[in-house]
């Protein structure tokens, strides 16, 4: 029997956005408010959940092509590499360093390194839950 | 370079980082974990180099100043445990190329193990009680997986104990640095060894001191608490256990002998006298599980036991040459378990079974085998040349020299014991006639046999040799009699 899942996937398609962005938000507000990679990364994580709930698994896979241990791997690499990067002018190591930076659009930007260290944290969160969930829901 | 000293952390991580990327292309994972731990060796002898000619390194991460940054210490006892790791880990991968099997080479076995060297490398290196934490939980979420990968019956049913004690410890050792924090008003150790001497003796630092005991005993496996480890430790296949009993318990034994040395020195009557009882029962509890089984690998396991209660036997002790002595057979105990692990797992890859009383005359066919055995038994027991000799004459002679003469002729005595269980095996799967024995082809041998006998002759040298490590050995054990040393190096003359 075929269910009929008209009003969750339309919802999910519109809350979708609306949590990913708010994620966003979170994660750049982490210096100044609460929020954070690790917020930020569980609430990307949440969206993709709810978008698994209303489709299933192989469509969210052609969805988002993503392999999630992957993701894992390149979010360590950037927050090591951040807190490394200290290395090559010799002084200790996590030493972060901000400066501000005129962008386009945006204008004058204070751009710290800590956010770099916050956007691997923030990839890391994301690809261990969503590897957690895809193992669990799976069944290959 | 002031961040030579988190090299030995940093370049595990980022290989274990990387072999993430590739987990079904065996060939390459063998050989980016082989340069990741050659890479990381190199820095540590740098490392060791640098710490014997200019003292104890410490760097504050973030270019903070010491009591608010995360400190990491590196000193001598430090450093050469972080060296004796690496070397382990080197041999150990080298012989799972030919014995772990694919399957678990495809699921994460390499980056497992290098996570498992950064978790071991930054407890050892740390010089904040906190960071230590999170260190023993990177070390120990890798060996979770170590020990449960594979998925066999066994080691199913043995790692939800393992886990399960492991997380009830965690959760104690996160109370008993709470209790800590509540106390001293903070977290970097040098700062915990300042504060704690001037506060003097009061009861709840030596409630603290007690609790520290139970929480790095379960990990480190001391008498009442290690009752998990003969199972668990039984369970994976050989490389992971040669890991797990070269160097996990370790971790516990460094902990306890750290904060034993750096933060409760002020009531030693109370403290360092029931470490001392402990770990006499733990070696009486050693003894009789490496006598009552014929099964090879339980037998080396109450060895770790017995090990255990000797080091901290001689730390216990608080005077120079117990310290010596026990710094001498911690690193010892290292490289000579590890040796033996990786000598029984040909054992029994050849017999095909573990009991001792299906094995034997396996010295006419694999003669090698056998001799580097008998080399590695006796270097257990401490036969003069060999490694295991000068750590316990040390700790006798400092057992002596502070009166505990019993408990010195104890420690000689427990000597025979572990003489006697490991010729066992000698007498039992090398002498007598030959049974069935499975065919190994002589490759297969001969590509297990290298690693280990690379290992056997290290601990030879080792012990050969240890007039030259003597030098090295002193400088560790300075810091450890004198805290000052250490809260100097910190604090660089800021306080």
């Amino acid at each position: 029997m075929k269910t009929n899942d008209l009003i969750i996937q339309t919802t999910t398609k519109v809350v979708f956005f609306i949590i990913f962005l708010f994620s966003i938000h979170i994660f750049f507000a982490g210096h100044y408010a609460p929020g954070g990679g690790f917020v930020g990364g569980l609430l990307m994580s949440s969206a993709i959940i709810l978008l698994l709930l209303a489709f299933d698994l192989k469509t969210v896979k052609e969805m988002l092509p993503v392999n999630y241990t992957v993701v894992t791997a390149i979010g360590l690499l950037t927050s090591l590499a951040t807190a490394a990067g200290s290395i090559f002018f010799n002084v200790p190591f996590f030493t972060h360093v901000y400066s501000d930076f005129n962008l386009p659009l945006l204008g004058v930007t204070s751009i710290h390194t800590a956010m770099f260290f916050d956007t691997g944290v923030y990839l890391v969160v994301v690809g261990v839950t969503m590897t957690i969930i895809q193992m669990i829901g799976g069944d290959e | 370079m002031i961040n030579l000293l988190l090299f030995p952390v940093l370049i595990p991580f980022l290989f274990a980082a990387i072999l993430l990327f590739f987990p079904k292309k065996v060939k390459a994972q063998r050989i980016t974990v082989m340069i990741g731990l050659l890479l990381a060796l190199t820095s540590t002898i740098a490392l060791l180099i640098k710490v014997k000619s200019d003292g104890v390194q410490t760097l504050t991460l973030g270019s903070w100043a010491p009591p608010f940054g995360i400190t990491m210490v590196s000193d001598m006892l430090s450093v050469l445990l972080v060296t004796s790791s690496l070397i382990i880990a080197l041999f150990v991968v080298w012989y799972s190329f030919t014995s772990i099997g694919e399957d678990r080479e495809k699921a994460f076995y390499y980056p497992a193990i290098m996570f498992m060297l950064t978790g071991v490398n930054g407890a050892f290196t740390t010089g904040d009680i906190f960071n230590m934490f999170v260190f023993f939980e990177v070390l120990l979420m890798s060996s979770y997986v170590l020990i449960v990968l594979g998925g066999e019956k066994g080691q199913l049913r043995e790692s939800i104990k393992y886990i399960l004690v492991n997380i009830v410890s965690s959760s104690l050792f996160v109370i008993t640095v709470g209790y800590l924090y509540s106390v001293v008003g903070t977290l970097n150790m040098a700062d915990i060894s300042i504060k704690l001497a001037e506060i003097g003796q009061a009861g709840i630092i030596t409630v603290i001191a007690v609790l520290f005991l139970i929480v790095f005993g379960i990990k480190g496996a001391i008498f009442p608490l290690f009752f998990w480890l003969p199972g668990s430790y039984a369970a994976p296949p050989m490389p992971i256990l040669t890991l797990f009993g070269a160097l996990l318990t370790k971790v516990g034994v460094y902990a306890i002998i750290r904060t034993y040395t750096l933060f409760f020195t002020t009531d030693i009557g109370f403290t360092h006298e029931l470490l001392m009882i402990i770990s006499i029962i733990t070696i009486i509890a050693g003894c009789i599980g490496a006598l009552a089984y014929f099964d090879v690998k339980q037998i080396i396991i109450y060895n770790i036991v017995i090990a255990v209660g000797v080091i901290l036997f001689g730390a216990s002790i608080m005077n120079e040459n117990g310290m010596l002595g026990s710094m001498f057979y911690l690193i010892h105990d290292i490289l000579i378990k590890g040796a033996l692990f990786l000598l029984i797992g040909i054992v029994i890859k050849i017999t095909g079974t573990s009991d001792l009383r299906k094995m034997g005359g396996l010295m006419k066919r694999y003669p090698t085998l056998a001799w580097s055995y008998l080399v590695a038994a006796f270097g257990l027991a401490g036969i003069p040349p060999l490694s295991g000799f000068l750590g316990k004459l040390l700790i006798v002679q400092g057992g002596i020299e502070d009166g505990h003469i019993w408990q010195s002729i104890f420690i000689l005595a427990s000597s025979l014991v572990v003489l006697l269980s490991v010729i066992r095996i000698f007498i039992y799967a090398f002498w007598g006639e030959e049974k069935v024995v499975q065919e190994i082809s002589p490759k297969t041998y001969r590509h297990l046999l290298a690693p280990t006998i690379c290992l056997v002759v290290i601990t030879v040298l080792y012990g050969v040799g240890s007039e030259f490590v003597v030098p090295f050995m002193k400088d560790a054990t300075t810091v450890l009699l004198d805290p000052a040393v250490y809260t100097d190096a910190v604090f660089k003359g800021v306080k």
